[in-house]
């Protein structure tokens, strides 16, 4: 930690937050919100004078509100930066008359409270989001009565207990009567592993750190005795076996079950009702104190930053990673990647790793000092633009812009375009060429698959990242499914232009089928959005042509879903034996009236 | 829009595309379904193709060899290679052509493996009729395929590291001491984060700060 505060190479930015970010990778703006400390950084010598003046007691958060600090104070004594800080909300002010104690007692001036928030800009070419966790808040599970009963607490809060530099100085008190206990239970999985309440996935850290408490507690009192309530241990990480095993060598009993039922007799000892499973029996232990193993929440600044950055999350609230196993550091957004619980819960070893790996792959993007554009970009035919604007508005990434009212054509910024085609899918007028993926080629690969016995093949757009991959995943699980179906990959389902479906069905394509990312997961941010609507308008003007609309099929199907993709095969089989060639000639002699590839 | 005016610049200026086609068997993976030398042999009676072999491993070096060897024979300009997944080895064979001065963009995929001999097995007729499907829309996808480059762009040789917990730490150490500049922003009045609270830490238990 010491290391950070005194590095030239690291700026570093306490009591902020970053508020907004511009731009892309090798030119990120970052907004930063720097909150006022009313404490000069440099010069205070934290030697603690004003904390002693000040007249203000509050809860210390440090320690979990397990005692007190001053509203002028140093979060704990080996805190980078070593400077003191008031919380001014709490502060009575520097008016001598109702207050000012602090900047009397300190002899150095640092003390200032003309201090105000500061908004700070700084540009940097990668960006690594280390954002943490929260601890899950064990109120709602009522029945270990961590509201009603002081003996009952958090990990953390033991942490805080045992730990030397803590409120006892690491003399474990009861709550109560500040008695060391003889007995204490430790109750796994609060917060994790339960569909009902808290999070349905594993911590990942929790039973190790139990294990860790055992370890310590029974090093600091070896007649102490410990009983550890849990569903599975999970002792998979290199030593963790030889730790659980040392535990339970010691005497630690453990338990499997989780109570039932937590309830406080006249001593404020906690009677434990727990179904042990492995006996089949209900079981009853009174113990002195108990602990509620805690689990991993993302944390609450998540959902924000993710807003900020334009990132992704998985279900359960952690940011979602580019790809699983080969690119488990970085973020789907070209130079932004993920250290930390902010990817997932994981302990000290792998948060390092990770923040290790992260820091690998930022300057993986570095060290050259200037970075290659993918050429995978859209390009605009200026001749053929008419200024509408349209492109502008669907863009995931602003990277076009327009003056409508000036009427000069669109301008692509080439850095800052992703490539997933969507400009080019949704120009009125055809202005847009996708490189890579233009409507030359896509319309080639349309029309010579519709060329020979059209009524028997299956029409499917892929996008790269999601469906197709899905579609790889099928292949690698050896999953059959009928062989009718060919797919053309685009970078992202937002490309599919409406041209492209109505030449298939004016080729005598029987189905087409376009398939992407879920909602949420688009690895262009949020351009299948614009894939949905336009399906959605496709089909109605099917209705209204006479067509029917189930003839375009739309699959949300991720990389990860291979059985999904193996089951949508079989289902456009079935649609597609359902369509006659009856009902193809008729499409073909509605639609080839029409100009060729050209919307209806 | 009209078959001629999608028809590639490259033909308007006189110069017929030059592709080769290499169908790979993948040992037994792709060769055990489909009929790879009939996909090379129906792929050699297409337009623009001047160059049509199955080969056993297309991504071996003695199978990229013999790729680069036809290409600079026959003066291959664009290059179809019907295998695995692109997911899988375009970046391989983007490599591979970069050797031989073609631009890497030239290069399209037909994706045998995981999307037709894997999930067809029980049909050799069908997955091999697919095959030939997949190839032939490569091949009418590579005769439009366009030299592409990577443009360079200015870099802040600078990192913003958000969170200043044991993962921010360390992230930000690593990049300092590899003499890059970090920005490390953190919502609390110290660094440490979660981190700093535990007192005892596992598989080493010392202390964690």
């Amino acid at each position: 930690m010491t290391d950070v505060g005194r590095h030239p190479k690291i700026t570093l930015y306490t009591m902020s937050e970053v508020v907004d970010v511009k731009g892309y990778v090798g030119s990120f703006d970052v907004s930063i919100l720097k909150k006022a400390r009313y404490v000069n950084e440099k010069e205070c010598t934290a030697c603690g004078e004003c904390s002693k003046a000040c007249p203000v007691v509050r809860p210390d958060e440090f320690n979990l509100g397990l005692s007190s600090r001053k509203a002028i104070y140093s979060p704990f004594p080996q805190a980078v930066p070593s400077a003191y800080t008031i919380n001014i909300s709490e502060c009575l002010g520097h008016n001598p008359v109702v207050c000012g104690k602090c900047v009397e007692a300190c002899d150095k001036k640092c003390i200032d409270f003309h201090m105000s928030d500061q908004e700070i800009v700084e540009r940097v070419g990668t960006i690594v989001v280390a954002t943490g966790l929260e601890a899950y808040d064990p109120t709602e599970l009522d029945e270990y009565g961590y509201t009603r009963f002081e003996n009952v607490l958090t990990s953390l809060e033991f942490e805080r207990l045992i730990n030397a530099g803590g409120p006892t100085g690491g003399g474990l008190l009861r709550p109560t009567d500040r008695k060391t206990p003889r007995s204490i239970g430790f109750i796994q999985c609060v917060g994790s592993r339960s569909s009902s309440r808290g999070a349905s996935y594993c911590s990942n850290i929790c039973c190790m750190n139990t294990i860790k408490s055992t370890l310590v507690l029974k090093e600091h009192f070896p007649d102490i005795d410990i009983k550890v309530f849990y569903l599975d241990i999970r002792a998979f990480g290199k030593g963790f076996e030889d730790l659980y095993m040392r535990s339970r060598r010691l005497g630690v009993h453990y338990i499997r079950g989780l109570p039932g039922t937590v309830e406080e007799d006249g001593n404020r000892n906690l009677k434990v009702s727990v179904e042990n499973t492995a006996s089949g029996k209900l079981e009853i232990y009174n113990l002195d104190m108990l602990v509620l193993a805690l689990g991993i929440k993302p944390a609450q600044s998540t959902r924000r930053l993710q807003e900020i950055l334009g990132l992704q999350l998985t279900p359960d609230g952690f940011f979602l990673e580019a790809h699983p196993k080969l690119q488990p550091v970085d973020a789907a957004t070209r130079g932004i990647f993920y250290a930390g619980c902010a990817e997932g819960p994981k302990d000290i070893k792998e948060s390092v790793t990770q923040a290790s790996a992260a820091s690998a792959r930022a300057i993986r993007i570095m060290y050259k000092g200037h970075i290659s554009s993918e050429p995978i970009t859209s390009e605009i035919i200026v001749e053929k633009c008419k200024s509408c604007g349209r492109c502008a508005e669907v863009c995931p990434y602003k990277a076009i812009t327009v003056d409508v009212k000036k009427k000069n054509p669109a301008v692509v910024n080439t850095a800052a375009c992703a490539g997933c085609g969507t400009c080019a899918a949704e120009c009125p007028f055809d202005a847009i060429e996708m490189n890579h993926f233009t409507t030359n080629q896509i319309m080639e690969q349309v029309d010579t698959l519709l060329e020979e016995r059209p009524g028997e093949k299956i029409l499917a757009f892929a996008c790269n990242w999601c469906s197709y991959a899905g579609a790889d995943y099928a292949g690698v699980s050896r999953l059959q499914y009928p062989p009718n179906v060919r797919i053309i990959r685009t970078m992202c389902s937002g490309r599919v232009d409406e041209d492209f479906i109505w030449e298939g069905f004016r080729k005598g394509a029987p189905v087409v089928l376009v398939s992407g990312c879920h909602i949420g997961d688009c690895h262009y941010i949020n351009a299948n959005h614009w894939t949905e609507k336009r399906v959605e308008k496709i089909r109605k003007k099917m209705t209204k042509l006479g067509l029917r609309p189930e003839r375009l099929q739309l699959a949300w199907i991720s990389a990860a879903e291979g059985v999904r993709f193996a089951k949508v095969m079989k289902e456009l089989e079935e649609l597609r034996t359902g369509v006659t060639p009856e009902e193809i000639g008729h499409t073909i002699s509605i639609l080839q009236d029409r100009e060729k590839g050209k919307t209806p | 829009m009209e078959q001629t005016a999608r028809q590639d610049q490259k033909e308007s200026g006189g110069t017929r595309p030059r592709i080769g086609v290499f169908v790979c068997h993948c040992g037994l993976n792709i060769a055990k379904t489909v009929d790879c030398a009939r996909v090379a042999e129906m792929a050699s009676g297409l337009k623009d193709v001047v160059v049509s072999k199955d080969i056993g491993y297309a991504c071996s070096e003695p199978g990229q060899q013999r790729i680069k060897d036809d290409i600079r024979e026959q003066g291959i300009d664009r290059l179809v290679i019907a295998s695995c997944s692109p997911r899988l080895h375009e970046p391989t064979f983007r490599k591979m052509i970069q050797s031989v001065s073609l631009n890497p963009y030239v290069l399209e995929m037909a994706n045998l493996r995981e999307q037709c001999s894997w999930v067809h097995m029980e049909d050799p007729q069908a997955a091999t009729e697919k095959a030939i499907d997949l190839v032939r829309m490569a091949v009418s996808r590579a005769r439009h395929l366009e030299p592409l480059n990577e443009g360079t762009l200015p870099l802040t040789k600078r990192t913003l590291v958000i969170g200043g917990g044991v993962a921010g730490i360390q992230a930000a150490l690593d990049l300092a001491d590899n003499g890059f500049e970090v920005v490390l922003v953190e919502k609390r009045p110290s660094i440490g984060g979660t981190m700093a609270q535990l007192d005892k830490t596992f598989p080493t238990m010392d202390c964690s700060i």
